[in-house]
């Protein structure tokens, strides 16, 4: 990396890169249809040709290419939750980003800087506690810490909002950032060099499913047949479900965020506190990102509320009390597909060939290269790798869901 | 801030109210098997549409149906339950066999 980035900057002249070839017509079939050009779909994409040589894949976006829920997010990567199941999967994410960049040689401005999350109550210092120990027991990198810690590690946090001071912190080294857009186009780029087609403006608006098995889709430009088909999408993963037929357990909710004007640095960690329903973090531009819980009621529209924005800037006022001063530069809501068990649903579904990777609620960016991964490798071989099987749409009426409260918003 | 109109204590500030979840019918658990007991406790229509739905008014522990828009926020009415349990619902606990 560093090599070619100086012969560039040496070069006489600065070659234009051309980042996705220019659209194409709709070819009449392809092996593999993923519904959804947000991360999750062009890296299940980039996976296919990478790992398993299955090239003959269109992604199809009703936008435009990570335009979505992908864009959305406030871009927080983490693996220190609290189940077994979530962590392993999670800490796998992770050590994918790590890479990402050189995978790509294009920068995703990946910054690992650290997640604390704030215990107000002796009951969560408790569930930090167990959360520290099933992270340090796959391999993560967790601890808790006390108030003196917290002190040095983020000098401007006021230690005693209101009535409920801070007894401890969830100290996770892992956690970091990255910019969510560059991950899409990175994984588009690098996916549609190796002949994956990714058709954005292009919205799926029916599926043909013929003796229980899809095998084509209806698109605003044509009907085309399809091997299989994954759905990968956010936000309206319930319409799309209906569409296949299939029952699920979710439920639509906005979850609203803002940023503020630029600051000096003056906070390397993320932050976060479940009491206050808030979490707060700087971007590497200086803005301040809040963002809180989902909204208290489901809807399918990115509107904001006055209220939810009063009460997420009271309660990061409290712990950053400065910012009181600060001025909103941007506000918005995504839509978060949250499921009763906080996990999310992977893997097969009623439908032969028709693959599942829903429900993402409030941990969709964070899992991206994970769950390329997996899901290619689901799709390539027809079995469900070990690492989501968990996951599966099953579990519910089967009873044995992954109960994921270390999940953002998991106060519900 | 946004108002909802309480049947029973009139129109309030939506703060005030608890979201309750669809309304759908409860299947008899003695005689339904576990994949209707499953569907009916974890599965959502999570309709882009008008919906029913439970909500409360908090203060007062008052439950009510109400019909929302759920892609415009539009709540279209809100009703007492009445009007849809017209019969008593008989909850007589069962002996659990063993």
């Amino acid at each position: 990396m560093p090599f070619n980035l100086l012969k560039y900057g040496l070069g006489a002249e600065y070659p234009a890169e051309v980042d996705l070839p220019p659209p194409k017509e709709l070819k009449s079939s392809y092996d593999v249809v993923i519904i959804g050009g947000g991360g999750h779909g062009v890296a299940i994409a980039y996976y296919l040709a990478k790992y398993h040589g299955i090239t003959n894949v269109a992604v199809l976006e009703k936008s435009y290419l990570g335009g979505g829920n992908t864009a959305r997010n406030t871009a927080v990567i983490r693996s220190n939750y609290l189940t077994s199941e979530g962590v392993k999967f999670y800490i796998e994410s992770v050590k994918l980003f790590e890479n990402l960049s050189n995978e790509f040689n294009f920068n995703i401005m990946y910054s690992e800087r650290g997640q604390l999350t704030l215990a107000h109550t002796d009951a969560t210092v408790r569930a930090f506690r167990q959360r520290a120990e099933v992270n340090k027991h796959f391999g993560g990198r967790t601890e808790m810490i006390d108030r003196q810690q917290i002190r040095e590690l983020v000098p401007s946090l006021n230690l005693d909002p209101g009535h409920i001071p801070v007894l401890a912190g969830l100290w996770h080294m892992s956690g970091g950032t990255a910019r969510h857009d560059a991950v899409a186009w990175g994984y588009a780029k690098e996916a549609a060099k190796r002949g994956v087609e990714i058709h954005q403006l292009t919205e799926v608006q029916d599926l043909v499913i013929e003796n229980g098995a899809i095998t084509a889709v209806k698109t605003n430009r044509g009907t085309i047949k399809c091997g299989c088909a994954v759905q990968a999408i956010a936000g309206a993963s319930s319409l799309m479900l209906k569409k296949a037929g299939i029952r699920a357990p979710i439920q639509t909710f906005p979850l609203q965020a803002m940023v503020t004007q630029p600051f000096k640095p003056f906070l390397d960690p993320l932050v976060s506190s479940s009491a206050l329903h808030c979490y707060v973090q700087q971007t590497s531009r200086g803005e301040v990102v809040f963002g809180g819980g989902s909204d208290p009621y489901p809807l399918y529209n990115t509107r904001s509320t006055l209220d939810l924005k009063e009460s997420l800037l009271a309660h990061a006022i409290e712990m950053f009390p400065f910012l009181a001063n600060a001025k909103l530069m941007r506000q918005w809501a995504g839509i978060t597909d949250m499921t009763p068990d906080y996990s999310p649903i992977m893997g097969l579904s009623p439908v032969k060939n028709y693959y599942l990777d829903a429900g993402w609620g409030t941990w969709g960016f964070k899992a991206t290269p994970i769950v390329g991964k997996t899901m290619a490798e689901m799709v390539a071989t027809g079995k469900t790798p070990e690492l989501i099987a968990p996951f599966a749409l099953e579990r519910f009426s089967r009873f044995i869901q992954v109960n994921e409260m270390g999940a953002t918003a998991a106060s519900h | 801030m946004k108002l909802l109109h309480c049947p029973l204590n009139g129109l309030r500030n939506i703060s005030e109210f608890t979201y309750g979840g669809e309304f759908k019918r409860m299947p008899d658990p003695a005689t339904c098997s576990d994949i209707e007991w499953a569907d009916y406790v974890f599965n959502s229509d999570n309709e882009a549409g008008i919906v029913t739905e439970w909500w409360m008014h908090t203060p007062s522990s008052y439950w009510f149906l109400a019909e929302r828009h759920t892609v415009t926020d539009e709540v279209i009415r809100t009703f007492d339950a009445r009007e849809v349990f017209n019969a008593r619902v008989d909850f007589a606990a069962r002996e659990i066999a063993g």
